[in-house]
C-alpha cells in the first residue's frame, strides 16, 4: 500500500526528529548533572573556580555596569514620560526598581555574560575538543568533565547572582540619573519608592532567576562545546557552529525559562 | 610456554561514517616488548591505537588486557589500567592554555601521587633528557613543531608509565633528534621494562628498536613477525611498501643502510665461496651509551654517536661498506681484507678517536663513562654469514674509552 507508506513517512520523520530531541535533551541535563556533582568530588578544585570566577565574573563586571547604567537611564526615561500622563512621577523610583530587580537585571546579565564568557567557553572548549586536548586528558586518567566543566559550572553559579546584584544597584543610579537629574523627579521620592516597593520575595525572585540561567548558560555553551566533535562540520567550521549556537540557545532558553519562571514566582 | 599476551585485540572492527577503517584486526601486544606498527598513511593505525586505550570501542571484536576483556573489570580496575597508559598523540595535543612546565607536570599533579618540589624535579628531568630547555614558562604555541613533539614525549613518560603508545613520535624530527627519540624509548624499554607500541612510518629505524612489527593493510593486520622476519618477507605488498620507505642511506649518519650493507655482505660471501677473495668485517659498538643518555641527554648521545661515525667513514676506504647494523652498532664490510688488516684498521680508528680526542668536550664537562668498541674476524667460506657475526659480536676489544 503505497499510499500508507507515504502517509506515514512524515509522521514516523517527526517522531524520530522529538525521539532525538529528547535524547538530547537527556545528554544535556546527565551532562550538567555529572559536572555539578563532580564539584564536590574531593580534592576540590579551588584553583581552577577561582580562575573561572576571575574570567566570567571579574572580567564582566566593566560590561554588566554599562549595560546596567543604559537600561536604568532608559528605564527612567521611558517610566518618567509615561507616569507623567498620569501625574505620578513619584511612582518612577518604584517602577524602574521592580522591573530591574524582577526582570531586566537577571535576563540582561544572563545575556550580557552568555556572549561575552559563554561564547568563549564554547570555543575554548570545542578548540580542545577538535585538537584532542579532550582526548589527552582521558589518556591521563583525568576525567574531563572534571577538570574542565565543573569549574565552569561552580563559577557560574557564583558569579550571575552578583553579577545581577551589581545589575540592578548600577540600573537603579542609572534611572535616577535620567529620572531625577535630568528629567526633575525628586531624588528623594524616588528612592524611597524604591525602597518600598522592592520586598524580599522580589530580590529572591531575581536570585532564583539569575542562578536558573546560570544553569543554562553554562551547561548550553559547555555541551556545544564539548560535543564539538559530533558535529558533521569538521575542525575550525565546526567550533564557529558550536559557539554560534552556544550564544542563540542559550539566549532563547534563558527568554524562554524567565516566562515559565515568572508565571511560578508571581 | 610463552606468557599471554598483555593485549590482545581479537577481531576487531570498526566504522567511523562510511568507511570500515578496521576490518577484522588480530594483534597481540607482549609485555616488556615494542611492537612496531607500520603501514601505509590512513590505513587506520591511529584508530587502532586508540582502541587499545580505550578512546574508542569497537563496533565488534574485543580487546583482552591479561585475557580480560575492558568491559568486564570494574570501576578500580579500570582505573587502575588507565592509569597504566600513556598515549603520545600524533598532533602532540598539548594543553595550549598551559605552559610547558604545566603541561608536563599535568599527570603529576592531578593524580597527588608526588610532592611539588619531586614534580619539578621529576619534570626537568624529562625535559633535560629530551633536549629542552629554556621553554618552561613558553606556552606550546610559542614552540616549533619538533619541540612540541618532545614536550609531549615528555608528558607521557613523566609519569613512567608502564605500558606507552607513541602516535608517529618522530615525524616532524630533524634526523638527530629522531634517533635521540628512538634511543629514548629503547634506553626506556631496557630501564623499566615498559611495553611499547610505537606507529611510525621510520623505516628502518623502527626496526632497530622493536622486537615485533605489524604492518596493517585495508584494514587487517598484513604481517606480523620480528624485525628482520618482515625484511625476509616474501610477500609482495609487505615488500614493495618497506622497500619504498627505506632509503639507501641512514638518515642520520650517512653510512649506508642496513638492506644495502647486507647485500653487500652476501656479494662479498658468493665473492668469496666462488674466487676465494677473502673479505672481513669489522663491528663496532658504542656500549655503555645510556650512561651518556641520562647524563648529557640523548640528543648528546647521538650526536657522538654520529661524530663517531664520521670517523669510520673518514678511516675506511672507498671499496669499503659501511652501514648501520644496529641502534647503536656501526659494521663495516671490508673487501679484500684478512683479519690482520681488519685489525690494522681498527688500530687506525682507534689511533685518531685518540688524537682528535673526539669526546673530549662532553668528558670533560661531565663524568661520562662509555666505551667504543670493535670485534673484526674473517670470513670463512664454510661458515655462514650469522655465524660471522656472532664471531665478531664475541670478539669485542676496547678501541677507546673515555676519561672517568
Amino acid at each position: 500500500m503505497p499510499g500508507l507508506v507515504t502517509l506515514k513517512t512524515p509522521v514516523a520523520a517527526l517522531g524520530r526528529e522529538v525521539l532525538v530531541f529528547i535524547r538530547d535533551l537527556g545528554r544535556v541535563f546527565l551532562f550538567f548533572a555529572r559536572g555539578f556533582l563532580l564539584i564536590f568530588q574531593p580534592p576540590f578544585q579551588f584553583d581552577k573556580i577561582r580562575q573561572q570566577i576571575f574570567f566570567i565574573g571579574m572580567k564582566s563586571v566593566f560590561v554588566i555596569c554599562l549595560t546596567a547604567a543604559f537600561t536604568g537611564m532608559v528605564l527612567g526615561l521611558q517610566g518618567y514620560y509615561a507616569l507623567v500622563k498620569y501625574g505620578s512621577t513619584a511612582a518612577l523610583g518604584s517602577a524602574v526598581a521592580l522591573s530591574l530587580v524582577r526582570e531586566m537585571g537577571p535576563v540582561l546579565t544572563a545575556i550580557m555574560v552568555i556572549a561575552r564568557a559563554g561564547s568563549a567557553m564554547a570555543a575554548e572548549i570545542g578548540i580542545m575538543r577538535i585538537s584532542e586536548q579532550i582526548d589527552a586528558l582521558k589518556t591521563m586518567d583525568i576525567n574531563p568533565l572534571r577538570y574542565l566543566i565543573s569549574p565552569r559550572i561552580a563559577a557560574a553559579l557564583v558569579c550571575f547572582p552578583l553579577l545581577t546584584a551589581i545589575f540592578d544597584v548600577v540600573g537603579l543610579f542609572g534611572g535616577y540619573l535620567s529620572g531625577s537629574a535630568l528629567l526633575g523627579v525628586n531624588p528623594a521620592f524616588y528612592f524611597s519608592r524604591a525602597q518600598s516597593s522592592v520586598e524580599t520575595s522580589d530580590i529572591i525572585g531575581g536570585f532564583i532567576k539569575a542562578i536558573v540561567f546560570a544553569v543554562v548558560m553554562v551547561t548550553i555553551c559547555c555541551y556545544q562545546g564539548y560535543y564539538t566533535h559530533t558535529r558533521a562540520e569538521f575542525g575550525a567550521k565546526g567550533v564557529s557552529i558550536s559557539t554560534t549556537s552556544a550564544v542563540v540557545i542559550s539566549c532563547v532558553l534563558v527568554l524562554v525559562t524567565d516566562y515559565v519562571l515568572t508565571t511560578f514566582l508571581l | 610456554m610463552s606468557e599471554p599476551p598483555l593485549i590482545q585485540l581479537q577481531d576487531v572492527v570498526k566504522t567511523l561514517g562510511v568507511n570500515r577503517v578496521l576490518d577484522g584486526v588480530n594483534l597481540s601486544i607482549h609485555r616488556g616488548e615494542i611492537t612496531a606498527i607500520i603501514g601505509k598513511s590512513g590505513s587506520g593505525k591511529s584508530v587502532l591505537l586508540k582502541h587499545i586505550i580505550g578512546l574508542l570501542e569497537p563496533d565488534g571484536g574485543a580487546i583482552l588486557f591479561d585475557g580480560r576483556r575492558r568491559s568486564s573489570l570494574n570501576p578500580q580496575e579500570k582505573k587502575a589500567l588507565r592509569q597504566k597508559f600513556s598515549y603520545v598523540f600524533q598532533d602532540t595535543a598539548l594543553f595550549d592554555f598551559l605552559t610547558v612546565l604545566e603541561n608536563v607536570a599535568l599527570p603529576l599533579t592531578e593524580r597527588k601521587d608526588a610532592v611539588r618540589t619531586e614534580i619539578q624535579r621529576r619534570v626537568r628531568d624529562k625535559l633535560n633528557q629530551l633536549d629542552l630547555h629554556d621553554v618552561d614558562h613558553k606556552y606550546p604555541s610559542q614552540l616549533s613543531g619538533g619541540m612540541k613533539k618532545r614536550v609531549a614525549l615528555a608528558r607521557a613518560l613523566v609519569t613512567e608509565p608502564e605500558i606507552v603508545l607513541f602516535d608517529e613520535p618522530t615525524t616532524g624530527l630533524d634526523p638527530i633528534r629522531k634517533n635521540a627519540v628512538h634511543s629514548m624509548i629503547s634506553d626506556y624499554q631496557r630501564r623499566f621494562g615498559f611495553t611499547g607500541v610505537v606507529v611510525s612510518h621510520e623505516i628502518p629505524d623502527i626496526f632497530f628498536i622493536a622486537q615485533r612489527v605489524a604492518m596493517i593493510d585495508a584494514g587487517r593486520i598484513r604481517f606480523e613477525g620480528a624485525p628482520d622476519e618482515i625484511q625476509r618477507a616474501s610477500d609482495r605488498e609487505v615488500r614493495n611498501f618497506i622497500e619504498g620507505l627505506e632509503s639507501p642511506r641512514d638518515e642520520m649518519t650517512g653510512i649506508a643502510s642496513q638492506a644495502i650493507g647486507q647485500q653487500q655482505l652476501r656479494q662479498e660471501m658468493s665473492r668469496l665461496q666462488r674466487h676465494r677473495v677473502p673479505f672481513s668485517v669489522a663491528l663496532m659498538s658504542m656500549d655503555q651509551r645510556e650512561a651518556v643518555d641520562r647524563i648529557a641527554g640523548h640528543v648528546a648521545s647521538q650526536t657522538v654517536f654520529k661524530l663517531f661515525a664520521d670517523h669510520v667513514i673518514q678511516n675506511s676506504y672507498l671499496t669499503d661498506t659501511c652501514f648501520r647494523y644496529a641502534i647503536n652498532k656501526i659494521m663495516v664490510v671490508l673487501p679484500d681484507t684478512d683479519e690482520e688488516q681488519g685489525r690494522n684498521f681498527c688500530r687506525k680508528i682507534s689511533r685518531t678517536l685518540r688524537q682528535r680526542a673526539l669526546f673530549d668536550a662532553l668528558d670533560a664537562e661531565r663524568e661520562a663513562c662509555y666505551s667504543v668498541s670493535a670485534g673484526v674476524v674473517q670470513a670463512r667460506p664454510d661458515s655462514g654469514l650469522e655465524d660471522l657475526i656472532a664471531a665478531a659480536e664475541k670478539g669485542q676489544t676496547i678501541l677507546y674509552e673515555s676519561r672517568k
